[in-house]
């Protein structure tokens, strides 16, 4: 086995995906427009959307399944392009596991090493090797219908990895998993990516999932590719306000941008205040109407002031989540902000119709976009 | 409170009585009638022993006419599974407006008479039938070729007078299998040939156990499509036991060999039963 530790740099070994100009066309409209993602070996990588955002197409085309109207994918620098599924060294772990309810869990894992003509001894020890690696090999002999969803999944994982693809296909493999169990099974599939070091695509409309497991994330929308970083970036500096609303929550303010630079903007609020931005997306001139995005984290709720150069609102309502307080305050313009902070900071709840100033906590937080 | 909740699982045996009764009245006791009428040793009556019996089952005329029959139950079926499952799998794979049309051809047969569908295949197989015809035009024979009274041709009728029968019961086993199975096939390596061996036969099993059942019940009893196209020169179990009842008014004899023949096709019947037990397994798939 490999000796990558499981929080290491992705392994080397994994081939590189390549999806150039993928576009696919059914009828008059565009399920994918155009999605080029250029993806390193033994990289995990998150297709993240709502649904018919084109990420389960993306994926079809990837195995196979689907002839992409126009675009290549190449896999290892070789274009795969016209092979049929069965030739394109791929795996699956399908949402519903797509286990093979009349052979044994051991059959099911051995099936494709069977397609290829490997020796019925060789399967035995593979199988096993791979249903150990799961930690179920003490399960070979059992039915699917006997496991539990999560034990399902991890044979589901061996049978995809015992024919050792070039790529891993995750199709919203945790979405039918109850919470607690699909945190351990997220961290186990990490793991096992990890230590097999396959280039692995991950699609699904769970953002958490995306942000904590991917090394970086693709968004979709509407078949358009939206941004392509780092969980991180995608969420401290996402690209278009469809990945601000879309990755973690926002508020969105209306303003006019006053001035910016490369790497600032200030942006004067309908609603009162002015605000330190980032650098505006996109070509803005001063005097634009922009929507400012505003993450719950990024204000604080400071006693009410009478200046006009301030945020003021009103509280509307306190609720205390454990490690976080959230205040929803109807501001100015009669939005209403949410505003999330420690516990540790703000012990007591605010009573509804404490007038309040909004503050942001730092400086150059705030996303700002054209104004849709 | 708790005593107070009644059972839903156990309904009240008096409201089955009324079915019950007509089951007894017009199925169990003329069943016993003809048993007992199958002991009879003379058909004006009098004793009772296995004289009957030991006529049909020492007459090798009658032995080969109840071989020949449960004979062409199977070469119908086998013909029917054949014919019968591209259809169904053609169904399945089809886009929506396809499929609609697809059921509507599958039971297109039922709903017309059974005497119709026959009268149909004679006018098809007859000596100026359509196929002689079509092959005389073609200038591929000379003198019209025997289609109509042989085997051959009952067997090709009882085919599609039956398809319903097998193609209905695999299009639903086909459609609970999840079409994720053949993606997962495929995708591990398989061609298509593999996964239908692999995963899709074994799926459907089932709908196929029940087809089978249907169509060979059906077959080896159809009195008038056997009749018709088979015409006088072959003789199967229904219309053996119609010319002892009615023509020859050996009422015993005729019981006798009916009886025989139940218990042949139960026969039959217990082996495909314990087919589609084994294949149970796969069927909740």
């Amino acid at each position: 086995m490999v000796s990558a530790s499981p929080n290491g740099p992705a392994s080397p070994r994994g081939q590189t995906l390549l999806l150039d100009g993928i576009t696919q066309r059914y009828g008059a409209s565009l399920a994918v427009n155009e999605v080029t993602l250029d993806i390193r070996g033994g990289e995990l990588v998150a297709l993240l959307g709502p649904s018919g955002c084109g990420k389960t197409t993306l994926l079809r085309i990837i195995a196979g399944f689907l002839a992409q109207t126009k675009g290549h994918v190449m896999v290892g620098g070789q274009s795969v392009d016209g092979l049929p599924p069965n030739r394109r060294s791929v795996g699956i772990v399908f949402q519903n596991y797509a286990l093979f309810p009349h052979m044994t869990v051991a059959e099911n894992v051995a099936y494709g090493l069977d397609a290829r003509g490997v020796d019925r001894a060789t399967q035995r020890s593979e199988a096993q090797r791979m249903l150990d690696l799961v930690k179920l090999g003490y399960l070979g002999d059992r039915t699917p219908r006997q496991l539990s969803g999560g034990q399902q999944q991890r044979v589901a994982l061996a049978r995809a990895l015992a024919v050792n693809p070039s790529i891993l296909l995750l199709d919203e493999p945790f979405a039918a998993l109850d919470k607690n169990l699909r945190l351990d099974m997220q961290i186990e599939v990490k793991r096992i990516q990890r230590l097999s070091g396959i280039t692995t695509i991950l699609v699904t409309h769970d953002q958490e999932e995306a942000l904590s497991m991917a090394d970086r994330v693709a968004v979709l929308s509407q078949g358009r590719l939206e941004q392509f970083s780092p969980p991180t970036e995608i969420y401290d500096a996402p690209d278009s306000l469809f990945v601000n609303t879309f990755v973690g929550s926002a508020n969105l303010l209306g303003g006019v941008l006053l001035d910016c630079d490369r790497s600032t903007g200030r942006v004067r609020l309908d609603a009162g205040g002015l605000i330190e931005t980032r650098a505006p997306k996109g070509d803005l001139q001063p005097g634009a109407r922009v929507t400012v995005c505003l993450r719950p984290e990024h204000l604080s709720v400071d006693p009410a002031t009478s200046d006009a150069e301030t945020l003021n609102g009103v509280v509307e309502m306190g609720l205390p989540l454990g490690a976080t307080v959230i205040h929803e305050i109807r501001i100015g313009d009669g939005t209403a902000v949410k505003v999330s902070e420690p516990r540790i900071q703000r012990t007591d709840l605010l009573a509804p119709g404490t007038p309040v100033r909004l503050a942001p906590v730092a400086p150059r937080l705030a996303s700002v976009f054209a104004a849709a | 409170m708790a005593a107070t909740l009644r059972d839903v699982t156990t309904y009240d045996l008096k409201l089955a009585a009324p079915l019950a009764a007509g089951f007894v009245l017009f199925f169990v006791t003329p069943l016993a009638i003809l048993l007992a009428l199958s002991f009879q040793t003379d058909p004006q009556g009098g004793h009772y022993g296995l004289t009957q019996y030991v006529a049909f089952l020492g007459d090798s005329f009658s032995l080969g006419v109840l071989g020949s029959t449960l004979w062409l139950g199977v070469k119908v079926t086998v013909l029917t599974l054949l014919l019968g499952y591209p259809v169904a799998w053609l169904h399945q794979r089809s886009p929506g407006w396809a499929r609609g049309l697809i059921m509507l051809l599958v039971l297109l047969p039922l709903l017309t008479s059974v005497v119709v569908r026959t009268f149909a295949w004679v006018v098809i197989l007859g000596r100026q039938g359509i196929v002689n015809a079509t092959l005389a035009w073609l200038g591929l024979i000379d003198t019209p070729l025997k289609l109509l009274y042989t085997e051959g041709g009952v067997v090709v009728a009882l085919a599609q007078v039956q398809m319903p029968l097998m193609v209905l019961p695999i299009i639903t086993a086909l459609s609970r299998i999840d079409p994720n199975l053949a993606d997962a096939s495929s995708v591990l390596g398989a061609g298509h040939w593999r996964t239908f061996r692999k995963v899709i036969l074994p799926l459907s099993l089932p709908g196929i156990v029940a087809g089978c059942l249907l169509t060979y019940a059906a077959a080896i009893t159809a009195f008038i499509t056997q009749s018709l196209i088979g015409g006088g020169q072959m003789l199967f179990m229904p219309m053996y036991i119609y010319q002892q009842a009615s023509t020859l008014q050996n009422w015993p004899f005729a019981a006798a060999i009916s009886i025989v023949f139940l218990v042949s096709v139960l026969l039959v019947v217990s082996i495909f039963n314990a087919l589609g037990r084994l294949s149970r397994g796969y069927a909740d798939a």
